[in-house]
């Protein structure tokens, strides 16, 4: 709260002008993500499968071909030192690896629920608005999970 | 053109697609690619008597990638009227695969035996649904991210963090596929 304040009181001009059309542009990249997912197919449960029993390379060339794109997009930007359409330097800031239980551990639960629902976050929104509503109860599950996470964070190994 | 709007798209045009929202959100905003925040933003947002993990201010914070989320979904809605109903063409190994499971009907997204209202309740539906979504959002928490987040711009940006979460997705997965579901179905 106080961080985000202070944030604000640095440049309210900045950030009045800039919200309203930066927002909406994320609502549109979202919509654009959204129609990937679907064309991609990666939001299928059956796909997934197809990529679990190793019966398909589709999953694996999108996966790999996104994050080839992806590492070259980010070596341009950090190369040529861009900056965001506000003039801000590009700065992704690094996950801390500690020990490492957390991806480990997190990773497997996640995974285990990945091949169950057959999707992982965003393709669990997408799935809603293809028609396939129960995945709204999947989200609400998903929010209890990381409800109890939240509960159980001082306990768990990171 | 009209191909494009209404088949599959190849894997080449959606990986490198997908791979783009890296640098188009860094680029409005200095947003880094992931989706599974928003679950962390909604329980700020919505349930009273916080954990400290969820005391934060989720708007200024999270705003951003909830419209992006809301984008998804709208984006899902688009897709499915303008293309029509899509049938998956997965391999007929794993169509064969399935079949030894019970899954007869390979219209749509997801198989209706068990991704639909009336199928909820029974075992399947249950642990496919509800223990599914449960971990989904219990594991991306506790792992900092999911697929967008680790395995997309995580591994693009060759944080070691990100391929150990990746590897975990994987182990999890295979779990799932070749030993719980056989139990399940």
């Amino acid at each position: 709260m106080s961080t985000a304040t202070t944030t604000y009181q640095q440049a309210p001009d900045k950030a009045h002008s800039q919200t309203g059309i930066v927002l909406l542009t994320y609502f549109l990249l979202g919509i654009f993500f959204g129609i990937t997912l679907t064309k991609s197919e990666v939001l299928s449960w059956f796909r997934i499968q197809e990529m679990f029993r190793f019966q398909s390379r589709r999953m694996y060339e999108i996966i790999a071909s996104a994050v080839v794109v992806a590492a070259a997009s980010v070596a341009v930007i950090k190369g040529l030192g861009l900056k965001t359409i506000s003039s801000e330097p590009i700065k992704i800031p690094p996950k801390i690896l500690g020990h490492g239980v957390r991806y480990a551990v997190g990773g497997t639960i996640f995974g285990l629920g990945w091949a169950l629902t057959g999707a992982c976050p965003g393709p669990l929104f997408a799935l809603v608005g293809n028609g396939v509503t129960v995945m709204i109860v999947a989200i609400a599950s998903a929010l209890a999970g990381t409800w109890l996470y939240g509960l159980l964070r001082p306990r768990l190994p990171h | 053109m009209a191909a494009f709007v209404s088949a599959p798209w190849p894997w080449y045009i959606a990986g490198p697609v997908i791979g783009l929202f890296v640098p188009a959100l860094l680029i409005v905003g200095n947003k880094v690619f992931g989706v599974s925040s928003n679950l962390r933003h909604l329980c700020s947002a919505v349930v009273p008597g916080k954990p400290d993990y969820f005391r934060y201010d989720w708007k200024q914070t999270g705003l951003w990638n909830l419209l992006f989320v809301a984008g998804i979904l709208a984006g899902g809605f688009l897709a499915s009227h303008w293309a029509g109903s899509q049938n998956v063409a997965i391999s007929e190994q794993t169509r064969l695969a399935l079949t030894k499971l019970g899954i007869y009907d390979f219209s749509g997204l997801a198989p209706r035996e068990v991704f639909t209202w009336s199928a909820l309740l029974t075992l399947k539906g249950f642990v496919s649904v509800i223990v599914g979504g449960f971990l989904v959002g219990f594991g991306t928490a506790y792992a900092g991210g999911c697929t967008s987040g680790h395995a997309i711009s995580g591994l693009a940006d060759l944080q070691l963090s990100s391929l150990i979460a990746v590897v975990g997705f994987f182990v999890g997965g295979l779990i799932a596929t070749h030993f719980l579901l056989p139990l399940l179905f």
